[in-house]
């Protein structure tokens, strides 16, 4: 099976362990994961703010090659990326006078065709259902499933999951045997563009972020966006600041948790370039659950 | 021969300043059957009306057209000025010159042309206006109320002060609504209970009123004056004629976990019970879907201890058919939940409760008879936070409008949680205070000053729960929309107030129209607030829209003081503007051909089949019958008549295409 896949600049840098572990898990289940020829950058960080058509043509650029590389779906494993596409796709969509001329600044027609599906819809529509025949370890840990700003905000541009209290990743991380807890700062800001700015305010808001996901006995944090990763990851030497406390919790891409389900090697998933190291161990060996009949009946007896 | 009589109104500058009132005066002289035409400034006042009375007798008219506003403003009054004159009220129309053409057009030519066409369509019209009499139908002087809340109470005592017969039906077990869970009322603080349940009783003892609880209204067909309804009375198990209310039964149920409504949910009730001590009728009811009994087959424990042999297992619902000749529908709100919140947690955290739920709390006949208390571990909150405008006023949630009571009573429940823990603190975060109303921005003021709430202008994005603390994340927006946070031990939601449940259906089982939230629909939201578009039907409380009490008693006496109107009079009148199937001489008798077509279509049921018969009794044919009682004359018939034998008296065919015509200048 073929996909369209696009990295962003995240991927390719300082997310490289993130790339590495979609595509591990994609080649573990048989999905080729095709980038589009000549990309470009989304326009996430800095287009947005200043010129609305340079941010709306960046990313309809990417999506008019990828249908003319006559792809249907595009996995775009960037949180940042995926908000710009799809916002892009919405206005495009329903703004035929702005689609037009944006089409004209990119030179190519984009018609709209595509679907776009961030990391979590790519898990539910193509590796969840053969989890279960693949898996070798239970994920048997405690975990808080972190989904940041972007991956389901603004509702009415990406109608996804529940913005206030989101379950998508909670329910890939039950499906792989983990203890997703209920906490209260799954969509809070991690600090996200200040990751190099000012990262005191990092420590602060990703600080608030850790502390609530360990005291209630996280023993890891899932994440689904490069951005985050790196704010929980790599500044928690602020983050400790702020907390006055060692925390080594580590942060971890759900597709490094698959990862590590499916018996990938360690280094593969790119585990080893973390900050805060990824002790994590002990996982049991993953037996199918064989189907019980009568589950009643099994129960009186 | 037709002698018509046009008089444009200048309507002050409104129409003349865009048309040319003297030339369309002077244009529609010459129309053929014209045989007056004047403009004056003020057609509606009263030297207008005169100049149209006068010219009716001098000239002789058959037929008036007014040249001035929308007909649906001063219709009425040229009418009846058309009546004072002699003439048959129907033989006046209003061509309608300034909403349909000064008010939308520039002056020049072409508006003037417009305006000379709309007198034209109207002349041609009128010459074939035909003499019409009202329609008198009887009525019958019994009112249904339904809903027994504090609108529905005062409602049916005050039409049954005033002589009349009164039929309330209520959904619950008892009646006395949202009133009876209340625990004080503001801006006095006086008890809900001490000033609502006298009223209750009342109810019950008065001879003009027959109460029926625990039922529903199963269907309303008729009109005013003459409604015929089918009330479902639901069995209630228990034989009311013989039950003394002594309360043995509901004592002795053994099973007795069952969530208690009343308490929403904060207390248990047993199987067989009453909803509150002070209810009426004081007589239990056996929830079937938690009786053990019911469940399975075995128990009857209530039937074993009632010594007045009052319990029916065996007891089916009833239908009970009665004729009104109006309805007050009083059937109250609701609230919405605290699980319509994902940010407060979807109803998860046990602590955080909605306003209806603190007043059982603060209630001396609550749960926890009057203390303030969780309801996780039953500790008294030391800090209480109060959100108000949970829901309302917020587009994304779905409910724009102002829940309208909440500032009021979280005003009054951060009053009575100051009384009852004096080292509590109360904060409420609120968007705007909307004390409206008389001694109301007293009462608010009450509560910062002398009971020392914190008010804090600002919305709460989240709540959640830490080590046994409630954290609410909010923001002062008058403190440059800093983030406040609070540990509470007790949130209090002040939900929005929704439209009750089965609204919608009800509705439609009354045919009155209600809006977008499910709230019934008022018929003028100025003038006729009482009113629905049906008439004889009449609404008053929080059904129409959240409502406190005093504007839901004073909507409530306005119904009463409606239909007390209505009442007065032996026959009601009504517009003669119906359909009719047209007669024609043996043997044909009609040019309908009875395909009852129009009977499927009719969304009033007037239609109804004739019979012909001849001399000896023989069927000769069948014909459509409009009901004249029924028909709102809302012409869908005609439209679907094949063989165009239906009219609509005062909008008839060939009046219609008269104007079209004088429109295309056959």
């Amino acid at each position: 099976m073929k996909l369209g896949f696009y990295p962003g600049c995240s991927l390719e840098g300082a997310s490289r362990e993130y790339n590495e572990s979609v595509m591990a898990i994609a080649e573990e289940m048989g999905i080729e994961l095709v980038s589009i020829p000549d990309w470009n950058c989304c326009g996430a960080t800095a287009a947005h703010n200043m010129d609305k058509e340079l941010s709306l043509s960046l990313p309809a650029r990417n999506l008019a090659l990828a249908e003319e590389a006559g792809l249907t779906e595009l996995v775009v494993p960037c949180a940042a990326c995926y908000s710009r596409f799809c916002a892009t796709q919405h206005e495009l969509m329903h703004d035929e006078n702005l689609h037009k001329k944006i089409n004209g600044i990119i030179e190519k027609e984009y018609k709209g065709n595509l679907r776009i599906l961030n990391v979590i819809q790519f898990i539910e529509e193509f590796i969840i259902d053969k989890l279960e025949d693949k898996m070798k370890f239970e994920f048997n840990k405690k975990v808080a499933c972190y989904y940041g700003c972007l991956l389901v905000r603004p509702n009415k541009v990406l109608n996804f999951d529940r913005t206030e209290d989101p379950q998508t990743m909670d329910a890939v991380m039950k499906k792989l045997g983990a203890d997703s807890i209920d906490w209260a700062f799954k969509t809070e800001c991690c600090g996200a563009g200040f990751s190099v700015s000012f990262t005191e305010a990092v420590g602060r808001l990703s600080g608030q972020i850790i502390e609530d996901a360990e005291h209630r006995g996280a023993e890891a944090m899932i994440v689904a966006c490069p951005m985050c990763h790196s704010n929980l990851d790599m500044r928690r030497p602020e983050i400790n600041k702020y907390n006055k406390k060692k925390s080594d919790m580590p942060v971890i891409y759900i597709t490094q948790a698959i990862g590590l389900a499916l018996g990938i090697d360690r280094n593969k998933l790119g585990l080893q370039r973390h900050f805060v190291p990824v002790k994590l161990k002990d996982f049991k060996p993953y037996a199918k659950k064989t189907v019980v009949e009568n589950p009643q009946k099994m129960e009186v007896e | 021969m037709a002698r018509i009589g046009v008089f444009i109104c200048h309507c002050g500058e409104n129409i003349s300043a865009t048309v040319d009132c003297s030339k369309v005066a002077q244009v529609a002289a010459t129309f053929p059957g014209v045989v007056h035409s004047v403009d004056y400034k003020y057609m509606c006042s009263d030297p207008g009306q005169t100049l149209v009375g006068n010219a009716i007798k001098e000239h002789n008219l058959t037929g008036v057209v007014v040249s001035a506003c929308s007909p649906r403003m001063h219709e009425p009054t040229f009418r009846r000025a058309c009546a004072e004159a002699g003439l048959n009220p129907y033989q006046c129309e209003m061509a309608n010159l300034r909403e349909h053409c000064s008010w939308v057009h520039e002056r020049n030519e072409k508006t003037d042309d417009k305006a000379i066409d709309l007198v034209r369509m109207l002349v041609e019209k009128v010459k074939r206006n035909n003499a019409l009499q009202p329609i008198k139908v009887p009525v019958t002087k019994t009112a249904l109320v339904i809903g027994g809340g504090v609108a529905g109470i005062q409602a049916a005592l005050d039409i049954a002060n005033a002589g009349h017969k009164v039929i309330m039906v209520e959904r619950e077990p008892s009646i006395g609504g949202h009133m009876s869970q209340l625990s004080e009322t503001f801006p006095t603080l006086d008890c809900s209970q001490c000033i609502l349940t006298p009223r209750m009783v009342e109810v019950a003892q008065n001879p003009n009123i027959k109460l029926y609880t625990y039922a529903e209204i199963e269907s309303v067909e008729g009109f005013v004056g003459n409604f015929a309804v089918k009330i479902r009375k639901k069995a209630k198990s228990i034989d009311e004629s013989k039950c003394n209310g002594c309360g043995l039964c509901t004592t002795k149920c053994p099973n007795k976990k069952n969530p208690n409504e009343f308490e929403l949910g904060m207390a248990k009730r047993p199987a067989i019970y009453v909803p509150f001590p002070q209810a009426v009728p004081n007589i239990p009811v056996i929830d079937k879907t938690q009786c053990t009994y019911y469940k399975t087959g075995k128990c009857k424990i209530c039937e074993k201890v009632c010594q007045a042999n009052a319990i029916q297992f065996d007891q089916q619902d009833e239908i009970i058919e009665v004729l009104v000749g109006a309805i007050a529908i009083c059937t109250g709100f609701d609230i919405k939940k605290t699980d319509f919140f994902p940010e407060y947690g979807y109803g998860k955290h046990k602590d955080i409760i909605d306003g209806l739920q603190f007043e059982r709390l603060a209630s001396a006949s609550g749960p926890t008879n009057g203390e303030i208390r969780r309801p996780s571990d039953g500790q008294v909150p030391k800090k209480i936070v109060f959100v108000a405008c949970a829901g309302s006023r917020d587009p994304a949630k779905g409910i724009e409008y102002c829940s309208k009571i909440c500032c009021m009573y979280t005003a009054k429940h951060a009053i009575l949680y100051k009384h009852k823990v004096h080292d509590g603190t109360a904060y409420i975060f609120y968007m705007d205070i909307r004390a409206a109303g008389k001694n109301y921005d007293e009462f608010t003021r009450r509560a910062i000053e002398e009971d020392d709430a914190k008010y804090i202008r600002g919305r709460v994005s989240k709540i959640y729960e830490r080590d046994g603390k409630l954290i609410v994340v909010g923001a002062d927006t008058l403190m440059g929309a800093q983030t406040v946070e609070i540990e509470a031990d007790m949130v209090v939601v002040a939900t929005a107030g929704v439209a009750n449940q089965g609204a919608e259906k009800l509705a439609q089982i009354l045919h009155v129209s209600y809006d977008q939230h499910k709230f019934f629909s008022e018929a003028h939201p100025k003038l006729k607030p009482v009113e629905t578009n049906t008439a004889g039907i009449y609404l008053a409380g929080a059904c129409q829209s959240p409502k406190d009490i005093p504007e839901s008693v004073a909507a409530a006496s306005g119904v009463a003081g409606k239909i007390s109107c209505l009442f007065s009079n032996s026959e009601l009148t009504r517009e003669p503007l119906i359909a009719v199937v047209d007669r024609l001489a043996p043997p044909l008798y009609s040019s309908c051909t009875g395909c009852f077509m129009c009977q499927s279509v009719c969304p009033y049921n007037a239609i109804e089949r004739e019979e012909i018969k001849d001399r000896n009794g023989n069927l000769v044919k069948q014909l459509a019958f409009i009901n004249p009682g029924l028909c709102q004359g809302c012409g869908t018939c005609v439209a679907v008549c094949k063989s165009k034998s239906i009219d609509i008296e005062g909008y008839t065919n060939s009046q219609m295409y008269s104007e079209v015509d004088a429109l295309l200048n056959f």
